[in-house]
């Protein structure tokens, strides 16, 4: 199970990436060597324990985060800055904590479970305030005798949007219960998905385990939501003969996950592909100041640029595409998991 | 870097992610999306009782412009009837006094007429009766002129009696 789902992991990796090595530190380029982006993109990428502003080796500047790591039963908590930029190993008592190019690891090979605010708890933190500033600010604005004004004026089409285009229409009769889990929903995903694309920022929707829990609450939901005639569907597929019941029942089983699944998969790709484009037209200029020196790097700046920028705008559409898709698959599912009558 | 990293979910983020997007939805669900969609239900509400009592105030506006057009239609009928009345008084009132001014009239003039006719009878009479004394008078003085000749005496014996031929 775990091998095939590595294969899987790697095929999808393979996809996004096809020029994927995986050097450690940037180190200075030999002569005719060519910049190598990889390094930085995954970098870009993959979440931290440390919010990496600018600057390389002495020079980065970062905000230190807390970790938060039990180890034989007992709670380690301190900085990131204790670790110098992976320079330094962190000793408590008997347990020796150190970075590994960015991945964190007990020296002497000890369990531990690592509960850190990392770069993306941060950043999820931050929308979550965002989100609060936002809608708590808005709500405290609504009036029933007045027509919204300001923030609540933009926020509230927004909010019926997806009330009545999207939570309404895909789950139909008894959808009000599920309005709050939905708003909630296309919001933190809204949200997380903007705040990605400011630089220096973290890659949160991007990130496998953000969407598997969500993708996870869908399945919960959905499920604990299904009547009669849903499992009916599944344990007694309806005009379906007795032979082929045995494929029939697994294959409606499996079928249930496969739903949040693609809904996990389609998120973190989206979004890391987005990402990952961007970085590597970034990186074009860096290639090619390394392969055809500084006229290279001039020549090839605009038009990566202009790539970029472009970009940038497919990203923001995505941004609220995605935010879109994800709500409107998990109400749809909702909905056929409570509709009546076939 | 290990590329297994990106798609192996990491335990800690898992976690902080269900505490927080659990809590977000309660967090939301009190402070923002009912407070919110309550206004919005309650506006749209509001827009269409006021809406609908437009209507109900635009048909009782209809109604009481037909009925005001009724009110007036039956005063206008009224005044029509009350013009009539008195323009039909009117004639009558002239056409009675017109027979009872002819009437006088004829009842005046039937009087003079009898009253000068009276008048006139008696003084025919009174003439009558002076023409009488007169006659008698004058008679008296050419009888008593003529009776002085004998001849002529005679002459007027014999022309009466031949006047008077037979009876």
């Amino acid at each position: 199970m775990t091998h095939n789902k590595n294969k899987l992991a790697a095929l999808i990796f393979l996809f996004l990436c096809p020029l994927v090595s995986f050097s450690g530190d940037p180190k200075p380029l030999k002569e005719g060597e060519i910049y190598n982006p990889v390094p930085a993109i995954m970098h870009h990428i993959a979440d931290s324990h440390e919010w990496h502003l600018w600057g390389e080796g002495k020079n980065s500047v970062s905000i230190p985060l807390p970790l938060i790591l039990f180890c034989d039963g007992k709670l380690d908590v301190f900085f990131s800055s204790k670790f110098h930029h992976g320079k330094k190993n962190v000793k408590i008592e008997d347990r020796e904590y150190a970075l590994d190019h960015g991945h964190l690891i007990e020296v002497n090979n000890k369990e531990f479970v690592d509960l850190s605010i990392t770069k993306n708890v941060a950043s999820m933190l931050l929308s979550v305030l965002v989100l609060l500033l936002l809608f708590v600010g808005a709500a405290r604005k609504s009036n029933k005798d007045k027509a919204p004004k300001g923030l609540l004026s933009f926020l509230e089409p927004l909010i019926l949007f997806v009330r009545d285009d999207i939570v309404k229409p895909n789950i139909g009769h008894g959808y009000k219960k599920y309005v709050p889990y939905l708003l909630t929903l296309f919001f933190f995903i809204l949200v997380n998905n903007l705040l990605g694309l400011i630089p220096a920022a973290a890659n949160l929707t991007g990130n496998i385990a953000v969407t598997l829990v969500l993708s996870f609450i869908t399945l919960i939901v959905t499920n604990l939501s299904g009547n009669k005639t849903y499992w009916e569907h599944i344990f007694n597929p309806p005009g379906v003969p007795l032979a082929l019941m045995p494929i029939m029942i697994p294959i409606e089983i499996v079928g249930i996950f496969t739903k949040p699944f693609a809904l996990m998969i389609r998120l973190f790709a989206n979004i890391s592909a987005g990402h990952i484009i961007i970085m590597s037209l970034i990186s074009l200029i860096f290639m090619a100041q390394s392969g055809l020196g500084n006229a290279g790097a001039f020549g090839v700046a605009p038009v990566s640029v202009l790539f970029v920028l472009f970009m940038y705008f497919i990203e923001v559409l995505v941004a609220f595409l995605q935010a879109y898709i994800f709500t409107l698959l998990t109400s749809l599912f909702i909905g056929l998991a409570t509709v009546e009558h076939h | 870097m290990d590329p297994m990293a990106l798609v192996t979910p990491a335990i800690g983020l898992v976690f902080w992610t269900s505490v927080v997007f659990i809590l977000l939805i309660f967090i939301l669900k009190k402070f923002a999306w009912k407070p919110i969609l309550d206004s919005v239900d309650k506006r749209n509400k509001n827009i269409e009782d006021a809406l609908q009592s437009a209507e109900k105030a635009k048909k009782e506006m209809e109604n009481l412009t037909a009925d005001n057009e009724k009110i007036l239609a039956e005063a206008k009928a009224q005044r029509d009837l009350i013009l009539k009345e008195a323009r039909e008084m009117k004639e009558s009132l002239i056409k009675d006094a017109k027979e009872k001014a002819t009437s006088e009239a004829e009842k005046i003039m039937d009087d003079t007429r009898e009253q000068i006719h009276n008048q006139k009878m008696k003084a025919i009479t009174e003439l009558k009766n002076q023409v009488a004394d007169l006659s008698i008078e004058i008679a008296e003085k050419i009888i008593k002129s003529e009776l002085k000749d004998k001849q002529a005496q005679k002459k007027l014996v014999v022309d009466a009696m031949q006047d008077k031929h037979l009876n």
